[in-house]
């Protein structure tokens, strides 16, 4: 078994303030999700979501507001998983909700060296 | 209490108390000793009140005859140590002379610091739950072997070899400290919620026994709830757990000893006071930082002794078993998760994550997907069943899922 670190993205700004009910829909489809991949044992590590802001130190030492002046995507959180290939990660990551808000998911291999 | 049943009664109650009180005064190395004094003890007992009937205190009785046996013992052991001992090697053993405490707050001291040590990670949870029966639960060895569905001897050697191991531990019959406590409780639940398991999944026939196994979880899991020490959230989430389940017994079983569904319960069966104290230690869990699979558990339990079916209840217990599976994953809780999902979501969902599950070698997964297939394919659904019945052990298990492929 093998790691892969899915990282979601999206334009949080973009995205359409939602009622509290279409909220409360979203956290459901999260927390199914990662619930489907926890039923398949292939959840390594459930992971965080993060806050929309943010601040980035530059290598003069300046800190600035968040990496998204050039940028509009941001991360809004991770999961590792465990499977055997890119493909089964493929395969999962396709049910990730955030592809439904018109976000991304990147799936990278954790290195164990 | 009549007669006959008094002697077994007074066996399952006393017997791991004296075992208890005397190894800790001994130490664990002397268990032997101490489940021969307190056997002993007993055998005494049978014939002494046989030919002069019962004394007006039984438990007294067995206390003085057990603090006698044991005084002889170590006045015996005491000469022999320090006059014959010495001259064959040098190791000066300390000699335990003192007053054998048999007050109630030892005697539950002593309970629960030997569930510390026979719940050691250093065994096996076979020979954790063994040990369990027969020192903290006062089981028989013919009893013991009966829960296992094997022989008097495989039970006695699987115990023999369980102490000889801890004896090699130089396991102490102690409390474990406040920062290593948490850790050491953990294995300590494992083991009463496998003994309570034990009790309700049992493919034992013997129905009595099988409660019995329940109780005498739920007794141990109340101790740790009685000490101040021990009472954490998570063990009141245990007990809370036990409670609920336990609280469906009556309705478990018709009269042949057929296993009866949840869905096709006598609610009127369900033990209500057993769900108020279920509903009461969940409370009492509800504290701290820490949320422990047992919790979940334990809420899911609480949704199922609410009998109807609600959009609320399933969402909810859907949740619960996300959340459980990111805790802990086991194949049980990933087959219930999916039928909650179906519950709450609809059957054309959970089909399409059962089949994700592939959990071909067990029967559950089959049972599950035909129950999912039906009325939505029915040829499929039955060939789920007829997997399960290839797949099912029991003449029991293989009647129920027969039943559901004449049905279709």
């Amino acid at each position: 078994m093998k790691e892969f670190l899915l990282i979601f993205r999206a334009d949080y700004k973009a995205i359409p303030k939602d009622s509290p009910e279409e909220m409360q829909a979203m956290t459901k489809k999260w927390m199914d999700w990662i619930g489907s991949i926890a039923a398949q044992n292939k959840l390594f590590e459930r992971g965080k979501r993060l806050t929309s802001d943010g601040k980035v130190l530059r290598a003069n030492k300046t800190v600035t507001d968040g990496p998204y002046t050039e940028i509009k995507e941001s991360i809004g959180g991770f999961s590792i998983l465990k499977v055997e290939s890119y493909e089964e990660a493929a395969e999962i990551a396709k049910g990730c909700p955030i592809l439904t808000v018109g976000g991304n998911v990147e799936i990278r291999e954790v290195s164990n060296l | 209490m009549p007669n006959q049943e008094l002697l077994p009664h007074l066996f399952r109650t006393e017997y791991r108390k004296i075992v208890s009180v005397l190894c800790r005064h001994f130490g664990f190395d002397q268990i032997e000793i101490a489940e021969d004094i307190a056997s002993d003890t007993f055998l005494t007992a049978v014939e002494t009140w046989g030919l002069n009937g019962i004394p007006p205190n039984p438990t007294a009785w067995l206390y003085h005859a057990a603090k006698n046996r044991a005084k002889n013992y170590l006045h015996r052991n005491s000469i022999y140590e320090n006059k014959i001992v010495p001259g064959l090697q040098k190791n000066n053993s300390v000699i335990y002379l003192e007053e054998i405490d048999l007050s109630p707050q030892n005697i539950n001291d002593s309970q629960l610091q030997m569930m510390f040590a026979i719940c050691h990670p250093s065994i096996s949870t076979e020979a954790q739950i063994g040990l369990s029966l027969r020192i903290l639960c006062g089981f028989g060895i013919e009893e013991i072997a009966g829960a296992f569905l094997t022989n008097k001897e495989t039970i006695n050697k699987r115990l023999y070899r369980a102490k000889e191991k801890l004896w090699d531990e130089k396991i102490k019959i102690e409390l474990p400290g406040p920062s290593e406590i948490d850790e050491r409780l953990e294995t300590v639940l494992k083991t009463v919620y496998l003994l309570f398991n034990e009790g309700y999944y049992s493919v034992s026939q013997n129905e009595t026994l099988r409660k019995d196994l329940c109780l005498e979880a739920m007794r141990l899991c109340y101790m740790l709830v009685e000490n101040k020490n021990t009472n954490k959230p998570q063990v009141n989430a245990l007990l809370s757990l036990m409670c609920f389940h336990a609280s469906r017994f009556e309705a478990r079983f018709n009269k042949n000893g057929e296993l009866i569904l949840y869905e096709d319960q006598d609610v009127s069966l369900w033990d209500s006071d057993l769900i108020r104290k279920g509903e009461y230690f969940l409370n009492c869990s509800a504290s701290g930082n820490t949320v422990s699979k047992y919790h979940m558990e334990a809420a899911i339990a609480y949704w199922h002794t609410q009998k109807e079916d609600t959009k609320e209840k399933w969402e909810n217990i859907l949740q619960l078993y996300n959340q459980l599976l990111q805790i802990e994953y086991s194949p049980i809780a990933a087959l219930n998760r999916t039928y909650a999902l179906s519950k709450a979501n609809g059957k054309e969902e959970a089909i399409i994550e059962a089949e994700k599950l592939n959990l071909t070698e067990y029967r559950f997964y089959f049972t599950l997907l035909g129950e999912l297939y039906i009325d939505i394919d029915n040829e499929k659904a039955k060939l789920s069943f007829q997997k399960a019945l290839s797949l099912a052990k029991t003449r029991t298990d293989k009647q129920t899922i027969q039943k559901k492929i004449d049905k279709l």
